[in-house]
């Protein structure tokens, strides 16, 4: 369907491709897998007609392939999902306005909307993804899987050749992605040809067809032999094999935090357990699992409704962030480009934020000392850089997410909670900071928050498995069976 | 292949962070050139002067625009506070320093509501200082029934007001201290100059000037990190207030009367030189330096065609164009400057 041949591209100095060659067929599922910069957006981006490559030859269906602009990639059959869902959905309009924007888009759209062809074609684009949402609805107000959902719906509304979906996951609960799988088996069944981006090991596990590794701007790797070889793949994309990382259980000291009767959701069972001192714990659970509503509670965002919390022995009821960080809780929370990133800024006061008062004499900060303690972290966590004061919006995603880890490892701490700590990370950089977590667990409690149990079982002493606001399972992490985890978590435990 | 690449990158960085200010320095140098009598010290302390009171206004507009937010009334709260300075002097014939108190207290009070219509009500910034500045400029027309306050003027009950501005009060907009030359610094340049020293301090070098950049870029995130997000942008409208009061102040100890005209160009001008500071050393976010540039560089060009005998009448045409060259200098070349580098 699509051959690329010694595809190249360059920003300035900065070379993105060098030659990168690939054919997908019609009716295959190829899985692209690479870390951070090695340029899998970049090659996205040329696809679906964002960028014009400087040099290389690409043909779908047997006809060269120029898109001049993104609308006429689509109109050729080229049709992408991106990875930032809220670029792809615009939150004061309705379902239905939102399902059929880019025919509003096209000149062969006439000058009036319909009010009642556009519930009607909003309808039949809807039930063709099985999708149950109510179209007079205001996107603003939908869940963050409802609107990925959208975003993909509208993209089989062009009736695509080839559909590339970029972590098309990332945001979706267990059912919702099953949802998206059973779909694109039937477009493969179609003869659509799918290139699909992913780190998740449950994605691949499930779809790949064949994978393609892509490092530096070039095809790796490849791999088309059934059973898949993933660690075969994971070493092509990272160019180097990664130790092994069996962990060894650490016996948890006296308890930091302690959870007692606390209702997650309302009319669940209530939830006790306790984190010890030196220990990580994951927690793991799908999308109202009411690991969400924890983290609030524990971080003074969001009230007790009943139980109660004790850290160090000691009541703790915080009401708000400061209040949590004056006990020593500290949060790094999802979502950082949203709730963690000062894009203003550069590495090292995004790293020192929370602790200028300690890197200030008199009100004046001291940029030498917070250069410093930035310069300290980047060495620890390994974050690829120039120098402390480079903009922070330079880094790729994974050393993005190690600066707001480094962030609150600057000061020590009871009790650190990691919001998803793994998200749009690639492997190395995952193991680079579980390393860390691990290595400076001692003194504190740790509490990890993770909805893959892949990322769980790599980083954590004991997994809890939370499903409807409950308990389903509590395991030490060794010999785990990863099947029973996913079922407690899927609720069939 | 990259040797050119390269070559204009840099090129590029250096447009970005310097030009403007080689455009201020070529700038003098022409008019030093072309309009004798320009360079000396009179003329360039008659530039200062010239900006010194939108100056002061725009270093406040500054500190809104850091936290991400937009002062529209501080031209309002200038003339309020003239017209309250007049008011208190020349009807309730109070001395000079509680007409200073009380002006200096509406400007805190007026930007402590802006502040919390903004944060409370959740009214978005333009909306809510809109609101507030036709209200001040409805309010400060109310006590005199729209009329300028002059000392011998008639009062709503038939009488004539007694009091008159203190020689205390008119020392602010006209003493000048002696420097080299004899009676050459206007107070108001002073003061100028140590509150652009004191928000260059704050904003930028200060823990608290931080918190409000990072709450200007990302709210939320610095929510997260513990800092009271809600105060910080409460505090930089009450800091725009004021120094919009202290503006007004100035104003009126310059003009000796309470005018009701005066400062019509206010709010325009100080935002201009705030928006202008963009683009001083490619910043591209806004700064007090950038801020005090920008108020300089409009100053220099209009005294500057003024000598060269251009007509009044093009001065706005001239801020105008000055302001749209600093937006494309600061947005267009830096999203040149973007992609580059990233992945």
């Amino acid at each position: 369907m699509l051959a690329l041949h010694g595809l190249y591209k360059a920003f300035g100095a900065n070379q993105v491709l060098r030659g990168v060659d690939l054919t997908i067929d019609a009716g295959e599922v190829v899985v692209l897998m690479g870390a951070n910069g090695a340029g899998k957006s970049t090659l996205v981006k040329v696809l679906s007609g964002y960028h014009v490559a400087d040099d290389g030859v690409m043909t779908l269906a047997g006809n060269a392939y120029h898109p001049v602009d993104a609308r006429d990639a689509i109109r050729q059959g080229i049709v992408t999902v991106h990875q930032a869902i809220d670029d792809g959905v615009i939150p004061d309009l309705s379902v239905a306005d939102n399902l059929l924007l880019d025919r509003f888009a096209s000149r062969d759209h006439g000058l009036w909307v319909s009010a009642r062809t556009l519930r009607r074609e909003a309808r039949q684009v809807a039930e063709a993804m099985g999708m149950t949402l109510d179209l007079d609805a205001r996107v603003a107000e939908l869940s963050v899987a409802d609107r990925q959902l959208i975003g993909i719906a509208r993209a089989l509304a062009h009736s695509p050749r080839l559909l590339i979906l970029d972590e098309p996951t990332s945001s979706l609960s267990a059912a919702e992605a099953e949802r998206l799988f059973n779909l694109l088996d039937r477009l493969r069944e179609q003869g659509v040809a799918i290139l699909y981006i992913s780190h998740r090991m449950t994605d691949i596990r499930r779809l790949a067809d064949r994978i393609v590794c892509l490092r530096d701007g070039r095809v790796s790797g490849m791999f088309d032999q059934k059973p898949l070889d993933l660690p075969g793949a994971v070493q092509a994309m990272l160019g180097q094999t990664l130790e092994a990382t069996a962990i060894q259980p650490v016996a948890p000291g006296p308890a930091v935090l302690e959870l007692h009767d606390i209702v997650l959701a309302p009319g669940s069972k209530p939830v006790s357990f306790a984190v010890g001192d030196g220990e990580v714990v994951a927690l793991t659970g799908l999308l109202g699992s009411g690991m969400e509503a924890l983290v609030a509670m524990l971080f003074g965002q969001r009230p007790l409704s009943q139980g109660s919390l004790r850290l160090d022995g000691r009541d703790y009821a915080p009401n708000t962030v400061s209040e949590a960080l004056a006990r020593g809780v500290f949060l790094a929370a999802k979502d950082r480009s949203v709730n963690g990133v000062v894009a203003d800024f550069d590495i090292a006061d995004n790293m020192t934020l929370p602790f200028l008062k300690a890197f200030s004499t008199g009100g004046l900060l001291r940029r030498s000392r917070q250069r410093q303690a930035a310069t300290q972290m980047i060495e620890r966590l390994g974050i690829v850089c120039q120098s402390p004061q480079d903009a922070i919006g330079t880094l790729s995603g994974g050393n993005q997410q190690k600066v707001m880890i480094g962030r609150w490892l600057q000061a020590p701490c009871r009790l650190l909670i990691l919001d998803e700590p793994f998200q749009g990370v690639d492997i190395g950089a995952r193991h680079d900071i579980g390393r860390q977590i691990r290595a400076t667990a001692k003194g504190r409690a740790t509490l990890v928050c993770v909805s893959e149990i892949d990322e769980a079982i790599e980083i954590a002493d004991r997994i809890i498995v939370l499903h409807e606001g409950c308990i389903a399972g509590e395991q030490y992490n060794q010999d785990i069976d990863l099947g029973v985890l996913a079922a407690q978590a899927a609720g069939h435990g | 292949m990259a040797e050119p690449g390269a070559f204009r990158a840099r090129l590029l960085a250096f447009a970005i962070r310097y030009g403007f200010l080689l455009l201020l320095v070529g700038l003098v140098l022409y008019f030093s050139l072309a309009a004798p009598g320009f360079a000396n010290p009179r003329s360039a302390v008659f530039v200062l002067q010239s900006v010194a009171i939108t100056g002061i206004l725009a270093l406040g507009v500054t500190t809104t625009l850091v936290v991400g937010g937009f002062d529209l009334s501080i031209g309002a709260v200038a003339t309020s506070s003239l017209m309250l300075a007049a008011y208190s002097m020349v009807v309730l014939e109070q001395p000079a320093y509680v007409a200073v108190a009380l002006c200096l207290l509406m400007g805190a009070l007026v930007g402590l509501i802006n502040g919390l219509l903004i944060v409370k009500c959740r009214i978005p910034d333009l909306l809510a200082t809109l609101g507030m500045m036709f209200l001040l400029i409805g309010l400060q027309r109310i006590p005199t029934q729209g009329n300028s306050i002059a000392t011998g003027m008639t009062l709503a009950d038939g009488e004539t007001a007694q009091g008159s501005f203190s020689a205390a009060f008119l020392w602010l907009g006209r003493h000048r201290f002696d420097l080299v030359i004899e009676r050459l610094v206007p107070v108001p340049v002073v003061i100028f100059l140590l509150i652009a020293l004191a928000i260059w301090l704050f904003l930028g070098f200060t823990r608290h000037g931080r918190l409000m950049y990072a709450i200007g870029s990302n709210a939320r995130a610095t929510a997260l990190v513990g800092a009271p997000v809600a105060r910080y942008k409460i505090a930089a409208y009450m800091i725009s207030g004021v120094t919009a009061a202290i503006g007004g102040v100035l104003l009126a100890a310059r003009l000796g009367r309470g005018d009701i005209a005066s400062g019509n160009n206010l709010l325009l001008d100080s935002v201009a030189a705030a928006l202008i500071g963009f683009a001083v050393l490619g910043a591209a976010r806004p700064n007090a330096f950038g801020t005090a540039m920008g108020a300089l560089f409009v100053g220099i060009l209009l005294q500057g065609m003024t000598m060269l005998n251009a007509p009044y009448y093009t001065q706005d045409f001239v801020k105008g164009a000055v302001l749209v060259i600093a937006l494309m200098f600061t947005f267009y070349l830096s999203s040149r400057r973007g992609p580059s580098m990233r992945h």
